[in-house]
């Protein structure tokens, strides 16, 4: 007998190369894993970082019994390419390097800040980009919150960055030829 | 006596002539800072690139990627010794360039760091003076005539001594600062510095807020 295939909608999570329990304990409450179930997804990936030390806190896996939502985690991938392609929503940690990547695959992006860093210049950027419509903006206790009244069809596409402008001023400073 | 006192008087007056000299000079390289190079060629310039953690070597490989490298040969790849990724992340760039931009091998090099995080403030003047010493033994050895930095830590070491070979006249390098697109209000400690000390010849910003606040610098636009 032929296996159905389970369609999967997916969330995939991601703290980069950083600590971040904060997003990770926030991401696996009932409250956003129900929010999130309502709002169609099937299934919870979190890649929750990697360190020397023990983690304070691992998610809870679920194989989804019950039409519950299926929840995964792995610590870290040298790529994270194919998770951020085959996800419906990506919610991430405030790095530019995951946000711009997320952003080029034109996937949905909910970015939290780490309030714990000291210097918290990535907060900026994430703000910057929300108030411009490419993503929402969170900090772990209002996640929950965002979840639930965020409007993904809301917001606008990133336009690909260029980095021509710079380089035709490059060029022209050291007298090189025009293009 | 009278030649003790003629002796002293002449060491002074080649002192204070030797500070008008430096003084003058030093004038004059903050003039010409900033200013097109007067040459118009298509002869290539040797360049430095400085890398960094976090997303400054995905930034700078991003501006490499469009870059004519023919006419930035050869290039010179600096990152700090404990970061791993970067200088991986450069030779993957420059093994994957056509033939004829391989002509000229890359060389890759890792400085020394001033600090490292939470290390002890007694302990890193000692490896911040480490850090300088070796960051002057690599520009003596590359003196690259066009330098590129986007921000780490590791280029004000490398761009003040670029600017002190200036004065003194072992190589003109002209300096290119592009703030990272992660400062949107507030430029980074790196680039405060170089912006404020005038060292930069060119220094670009990614955001209109960050221009409008810093009026010598120039905005580019959002480069990823």
């Amino acid at each position: 007998m032929r296996e159905i295939e389970q369609k999967r909608i997916t969330v995939f999570v991601t703290v980069g190369t950083t600590l971040f329990d904060a997003l990770v304990k926030a991401v696996d409450t009932e409250q956003v894993k129900h929010e999130l179930l309502r709002r169609g997804y099937t299934h919870l990936l979190i890649q929750i970082g990697r360190g020397s030390y023990s983690y304070s806190y691992i998610p809870h896996k679920c194989e989804g019994e019950g039409g519950s939502l299926v929840v995964d985690y792995f610590t870290f991938s040298s790529s994270i390419a194919e998770h951020l392609r085959s996800a419906s929503l990506v919610i991430s940690h405030a790095g530019s390097g995951s946000i711009f990547e997320t952003l080029r695959l034109g996937k949905p992006l909910i970015v939290v800040v780490n309030e714990d860093l000291m210097d918290n210049h990535q907060s900026e950027l994430a703000e910057e980009l929300a108030e411009r419509k490419h993503l929402y903006c969170a900090s772990p206790q209002l996640l929950h919150e965002t979840i639930t009244d965020m409007n993904l069809e809301s917001l606008l596409p990133y336009p690909a960055g260029d980095a021509k402008p710079v380089i035709t001023l490059i060029n022209r400073f050291l007298g090189f030829p025009d293009d | 006596m009278e030649e003790a006192y003629d002796c002293c008087f002449s060491i002074a007056t080649m002192i204070t002539i030797f500070l008008l000299v430096v003084v003058i000079r030093v004038v004059y390289v903050f003039y010409r800072t900033g200013k097109p190079l007067s040459s118009k060629s298509s002869k290539p310039r040797s360049t430095l690139i400085v890398l960094g953690s976090g997303g400054h070597t995905a930034e700078m490989i991003n501006v490499l990627s469009v870059m004519q490298k023919a006419r930035f040969t050869p290039r010179f790849y600096i990152a700090a010794a404990t970061d791993n990724m970067s200088l991986q992340k450069a030779r993957v760039l420059e093994d994957s360039l056509a033939d004829e931009d391989k002509k000229v091998p890359a060389e890759f090099m890792q400085i020394y760091r001033s600090r490292e995080v939470g290390q002890s403030y007694i302990t890193s003047i000692g490896t911040t003076l480490i850090a300088i010493a070796h960051a002057l033994w690599l520009m003596l050895r590359i003196r690259p005539e066009v330098i590129l930095c986007n921000g780490p830590g590791t280029c004000v070491p490398l761009c003040v001594i670029a600017f002190l070979f200036k004065v003194v006249g072992i190589r003109w390098s002209t300096i290119f600062y592009i703030e990272s697109i992660a400062r949107v209000k507030k430029l980074s400690l790196s680039g405060l510095l170089l912006y404020k000390l005038r060292i930069a010849d060119q220094f670009f910003v990614q955001w209109p807020q960050l221009q409008r606040k810093y009026t010598r610098s120039q905005y580019v636009g959002c480069l990823m």
